[in-house]
């Protein structure tokens, strides 16, 4: 039985379970926690099915012991994965690095993306299928709400608590309200996920989901790739959510075929299930959005900031929001045949090694580095100003990544404008913030 | 928890985030003695030197957002405050801060209350706190008792700790 045979309710949403009135994270959340429901503001004790760590997964290893913990409690159910410096560019990388290596082998985890293997850490679980329809999943990073796109809850968690995690596979969750974001109508020409997920930004604001889980939900969405999926929930981590997701479907199995690491367990919303707030958008007159310095949430139509001649020194394409193949291929579909801009430095960052392989199979490594990109190695690369690609304090930076905070890519006066992968590409061609939309 | 929590109180404002709390600079340092030397240092260049054991801090809506770093909470645990009292916080901070045994009481219109150096008490079980000093109080919702038996043990290692070792039946408490 395939997957989706599992699933009635995902092909036809008429069939749903009894009891009723429950929404996608309390049906999760229940699961984990072996309720038949639960409610909002309630404390549950869920069992995990997946433990991702990054770097600061090596924060965990001290208190692990000290709970005087001797084993994981599932080797198979914990992945790590390094990221934010890869290849170490500085000595505490370097002895981050060393403690998790230790401690994986000491531990015996055999699911250790180490140097070689490695990508963002939240691609990682997408590409690999280490998470799937139902899981309660947990990261030691704020954007495992990208997981969420699987139908899952995922959520980001401190270093103390992943050593619980790890010690015991039991998490505490106090069961979040859900904020439904519906979505209806086509996107057009030069307007993407992204640009939905501005918008949405630019209307429930960096607070308007503090403590709730965010469930996307309406044509729109249902007629999105994973990858734009994974953009959406990604983002969620912007507005203050602790999860973001989408129900489970067609596209969610067909992307986890062969691929998914362990069972599912796929839950939808109930029809009548209660949502604490509810927006709508209908995306046919959406036009391209840019989220302007300081915060993801000073979101304006990119045409009028275009208008404005914001010039750039630095534009950046990667991160785990935006840096998938489908991402890559928008972006190098303009950048073909064109040049970075005089004074400006343009670095793509795949989100993986894999998707690395494949751009040097489809020729995009060409295309970038002959414009004059620095086509670099994954990781999260300029997304974080602790790696590479800092900026210094008057200069001004085109972004796909998902946050522009005062400081977030060095310099703490400089800006950054988050955008489409399209738009990046033709603002680095133009050395300022450009508008996709002229040259499709 | 039954002893109601009295202390000096420090005040700021809103939005508070973990980069004010703890500026990255200092990220590589993990040991909470060193950590809470810097801890405000932007905003409140005193505390650090002049907050005592038992102090508390007063925060507005919104108070540790930005990154996860559970430094933030490791070093105002550091310092001794009995609590941190705002009138919201930010998911990742109230979670690292309830696990590090460090009382995160959400207690909407507490920032109003309160000017800096009032008396406060904080009774974690009837969901009160009192401005001791000019009067008025707001009330709360109690720690749920999962959270209270965190806070209890002194944070998640210790609890998680006595899970996985119980002590022996018959053994001093
Ligand atoms: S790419 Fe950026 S947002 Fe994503 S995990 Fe890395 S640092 Fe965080």
């Amino acid at each position: 039985m395939s997957p989706a045979e599992a699933l009635p309710g995902a092909s036809s949403p008429s069939v749903r379970s009894p009891g009723g009135g429950q929404t996608l994270a309390e049906k999760i959340l229940a699961r984990a926690c072996g309720n038949p429901s639960v409610v909002p503001g309630q404390i549950v004790v869920g069992q995990v099915d997946l433990a991702m760590a990054h770097e600061q997964g090596a924060q965990a290893i001290l208190p692990f012991h000290q709970m005087g913990a001797e084993r994981v409690w599932d080797p198979e159910r914990v992945v790590i994965a390094i990221d934010h410096w890869v290849p170490a560019s500085t000595e505490g990388a370097a002895t981050l690095h060393q403690m998790l290596r230790h401690f994986a082998k000491e531990q015996h985890l055999p699911h250790f993306y180490d140097i070689g293997r490695h990508g963002i850490c939240h691609q990682i679980l997408a590409e690999n299928g280490w998470v799937v329809p139902g899981d309660l999943a947990v990261g030691t990073d704020s954007h495992t709400n990208m997981l969420g796109a699987m139908g899952a809850f995922a959520v980001g968690i401190g270093p103390t608590e992943y050593a619980a995690v790890l010690a015991t596979g039991k998490i505490w969750l106090k069961v979040p309200p859900t904020l439904r974001l519906t979505a209806d109508g086509r996107l057009g020409k030069g307007v993407y996920a992204k640009d939905l997920v501005l918008r949405l930004l630019g209307e429930v604001k960096v607070t308007g989901a503090t403590y709730k889980a965010v469930e996307f939900d309406g044509g729109t969405i249902q007629g999105l790739s994973m990858p734009e999926r994974f953009t959406l929930c990604n983002m969620t981590t912007e507005m203050g959510a602790k999860a973001g997701m989408v129900a489970p479907d067609e596209r969610t199995f067909h992307y986890l075929e062969g691929i998914a690491k362990h069972s599912m367990h796929p839950v939808v919303p109930d029809r009548d299930a209660r949502y604490e707030r509810e927006v709508h958008v209908n995306v046919d007159d959406l036009e391209p959005q840019v989220a302007c310095p300081y915060s993801p949430d000073n979101v304006r139509p990119l045409a009028e900031v275009a208008r404005e001649h914001v010039r750039i020194d630095q534009a950046f394409l990667g991160s785990c929001t935006n840096a998938r193949m489908e991402d890559l291929r928008e972006a190098a579909a303009i950048f073909r045949g064109e040049k970075v801009a005089p004074g400006v430095r343009f670095i793509v960052s795949p989100a993986s090694t894999r998707i690395y392989q494949e751009c040097l199979k489809e020729g995009l490594v060409g295309v970038f580095t002959d414009g004059g990109a620095v086509f670099t190695n994954s990781s999260c690369s300029a997304c974080f100003g602790g790696n590479m690609g800092l900026l210094s304090p008057t200069e001004v930076c085109a972004s796909s990544s998902n946050r522009n905070f005062p400081g977030r890519m060095g310099a703490k006066e400089a800006q950054i404008y988050l955008m489409s992968p399209a738009a990046v590409a033709l603002s680095a061609i133009r050395g300022e913030v450009a508008d996709p939309r002229e040259v499709l | 928890m039954g002893t109601p929590l009295k202390g000096r109180v420090w005040c700021v404002g809103d939005d508070l985030d973990t980069d004010q709390l703890i500026a990255g600079k200092y990220l590589t340092i993990i040991d909470p003695e060193l950590l809470k030397r810097h801890v405000l240092e932007n905003v409140e260049p005193r505390f650090s030197q002049e907050a005592r054991v038992g102090d508390l801090l007063v925060g507005g809506i919104n108070f540790g957002c930005g990154s996860s770093r559970e430094h933030a909470p490791a070093a105002l645990k550091a310092i001794g405050l009995g609590a941190v009292v705002a009138d919201s916080f930010a998911r990742i901070f109230f979670r690292n801060a309830i696990n590090l045994g460090l009382p995160a009481v959400e207690a909407p219109g507490v920032r109003a209350l309160f000017q800096p150096g009032d008396q406060a008490e904080v009774d974690l079980e009837r969901g009160t706190v009192e401005n001791r000093t000019r009067g008025g109080s707001v009330r709360f919702e109690p720690f749920p008792k999962h959270l209270k038996e965190i806070l209890e043990a002194g944070g998640l290692v210790e609890k998680v700790r006595r899970e996985l070792h119980p002590p022996a039946p018959g053994a001093a408490p």
